[in-house]
């Protein structure tokens, strides 16, 4: 069930580079790890890489430059930017620059790896997207706006279409608050209150009440994943 | 030690605005009063001038009229009784070949004959013995008949006259350059004075004495709106400063709070438990406050962005109205879970300038407290009770 991602950490922090090397390593993933810009770049180019991890801050080369030279030899890798400097000015910034994600520090671990292994599937699937996502006898019809169990619509507010639309999209994997806040509600803050915990309950007993098999699962001290089975 | 500070004094003194506003004004002046004080002076001594001319004039015609009624007898009879009169008048009569009929001057330097015309005569008296040059005014006229007649003025009078209207002028002049000179010290000395102590008192708020205020002389002038604008500027610094120590104290105090915490529960799982279950959970409650901490950090940073200012002038066009409604959407089901009910009241759209991420993060902060901090009604057929957020 689990695949094997392989990583590349470009970060001049040597503490925090090995505490990342450590952890990735103790989940099965494979993960190298570049100090600076230069070799970060030559590492880059020449590996087969699912997922670059940059520091934004690194020295011989800055983070947004490696990206853009990246870009521009099209080395498509998706990238997800660390950054001490959690503005909104510079995630801009640096999705222009041409990164996929952008994850400002502090940050907790099982963010991101949500967000690492989200990026890791967009680099494998094919970019057209199929119109019906299916998780067990769920099904939600992209065009049509249609969600049904077992054959039953559910009616949902746009909103929570959205919501379960993104959940189902990576089923199987694990999805952070924040993810959901910043993707379907377009919100780059903290709402200090459990608001998406109510969203997601409220999601949840229109699509999983009365049904034996519970299909929206919480990860405690992570975020939510849509899956059939109980891992 | 005191001559020297007292030249630099005086150096400085010279260097300030004021004196040198004062000199230039000075220049201006003098410039001015010279220019009038020499029109004036040209203008008296013409009038001077002209007065003695025509006096000449008249006494001539007098003198000529006896002459074409007397004949030439009468002309030096009566020539000679007005040259017996002690006074300042010049009188000559001489005959066509230049003799001398009568007058009282006993020789004369040139050929002998006299020229036609008004003009300066340069002559000499001799008085105690001594010849001592003179100038005079005469006019000559030649009679019928080849007689001259010669009547002058003497000059050392309208002479004595100008040169007391220059001595006096030139002596204005100096008098006011004094004036100005005086004036202009005094002026910045009382400048450079005001402005010391004001220079005194803000490097004594530099070295940090923020209670410190420059001494406001309720005389309205310049200087003292200058004085009464820099403290409020200080007002205004101290109370920043006020606040930013507030501020710090309660970030201090913020972040000490959970690191106790943490640290309490950390040392609590090490001291008591025993299972790996037990370690497992109290690891899960030092990571849980862990996230409180970075939620903690982050909106530091946010409160940081916001206080700069720096994320208002990259401002994007938003719609105030479309934001509420989004934020009001993320927070509804929360306000129904306690029992509250989240309304927008906006009718049309309303498009500013600004920063839609720390506006939708400001109306996020005021429903979560106003939810937060909010009893569900408490007649108990309507439990639910508005929450109204104006902005």
């Amino acid at each position: 069930m689990l695949r094997i991602i392989k990583l590349l950490l470009i970060e001049d922090d040597a503490s925090a580079a090995a505490y990342l090397v450590k952890a990735f390593r103790e989940l099965g993933h494979s993960i190298d790890h570049a100090p600076d810009g230069i070799n970060g770049y030559t590492m880059a180019t020449d590996g087969c890489y699912d997922v670059l991890i940059v520091d934004r801050m690194i020295p011989r080369m800055d983070g947004l430059a490696l990206i853009r030279v990246l870009r521009e030899q099209s080395i498509e890798t998706p990238v997800l930017i660390l950054s001490a400097l959690g503005q909104v000015d510079d995630r801009a910034k640096g999705l222009r620059a041409g990164a996929d994600d952008y994850l400002p520090k502090p940050y907790a671990f099982s963010e991101l790896l949500a967000r690492v292994e989200i990026l890791s599937r967009r680099a494998r699937v094919t970019p057209t997207e199929e119109i019906i996502f299916r998780v067990a006898d769920l099904e939600l019809d992209r065009l049509s706006h249609r969600v049904t169990r077992a054959g039953v619509e559910i009616e949902l507010q746009p909103r929570e279409f959205r919501l379960l639309k993104y959940l189902m999209r990576h089923s199987g994997q694990v999805v952070t608050r924040t993810m959901l806040l910043e993707q379907v509600w377009d919100c780059h803050f903290d709402p200090q209150t459990n608001v998406i915990d109510v969203h997601v309950s409220r999601l949840r007993s229109k699509i999983d009440k009365g049904h034996d098999l519970q299909l929206i699962h919480t990860i405690r001290g992570a975020g939510y994943t849509i899956r059939e089975t109980n891992r | 030690m005191r001559d020297i500070r007292s030249v630099k004094r005086i150096g400085r003194l010279f260097r300030t605005t004021a004196f040198k506003l004062a000199i230039g004004i000075l220049l201006i002046f003098t410039v001015f009063a010279v220019t009038i004080l020499l029109y004036v002076g040209f203008c008296a001594q013409k009038l001077l001038d002209e007065q003695v001319s025509i006096t000449l004039g008249e006494e001539i015609k007098g003198l000529l009229a006896q002459y074409n009624s007397g004949g030439v007898v009468r002309l030096v009879r009566l020539i000679e009784r007005h040259s017996q009169q002690p006074g300042s008048s010049l009188y000559l009569v001489t005959s066509a070949a230049g003799e001398t009929l009568a007058g009282n001057i006993m020789s004369l330097e040139s050929d002998g004959l006299l020229k036609a015309g008004t003009y300066e005569l340069l002559y000499r008296i001799i008085e105690d013995g001594e010849p001592r040059p003179h100038r005079a005014l005469v006019e000559t006229v030649i009679l019928p008949g080849g007689f001259r007649l010669m009547v002058g003025r003497d000059l050392a009078e309208t002479d004595r006259f100008r040169s007391v209207i220059w001595r006096t002028g030139g002596w204005s002049i100096l008098f006011v350059l004094a004036l100005a000179v005086a004036g202009g010290v005094f002026v910045a000395r009382r400048v450079m004075i005001c402005i010391d102590q004001m220079t005194e008192t803000t490097r004594l708020i530099m070295a940090g004495d923020f209670s410190g205020r420059l001494t406001v002389a309720g005389t309205g002038d310049e200087l003292y709106r200058l004085a009464q604008s820099l403290n409020m500027i200080l007002d205004r610094i101290q109370e920043l400063m006020k606040g930013l120590k507030e501020f710090s104290d309660n970030i201090a105090n913020d972040l000490k709070t959970p690191l106790i915490r943490l640290r309490n529960s950390a040392e609590e799982a090490l001291r008591s438990s025993n299972s790996v279950d037990e370690l497992r959970l109290a690891l899960d409650h030092v990571i849980d406050e862990a996230d409180g901490l970075i939620k903690l950090f982050n909106t530091l940073l946010m409160i940081a962005r916001a206080e700069a200012g720096g994320a208002l002038d990259k401002g994007e066009t938003l719609d105030i109205v479309a934001t509420a409604h989004d934020v009001a959407e993320l927070y509804e089901p929360l306000a129904e879970e306690a029992g509250l009910i989240l309304r927008v009241h906006a009718e049309r759209r309303c498009e500013i300038k600004g920063s839609r991420e720390l506006l939708s993060q400001a109306l996020a902060n005021l429903i979560d407290n106003a939810i937060k901090y909010s009893v569900a009604g408490d007649s108990f057929s309507e439990n639910k009770k508005e929450i109204v957020v104006g902005v």
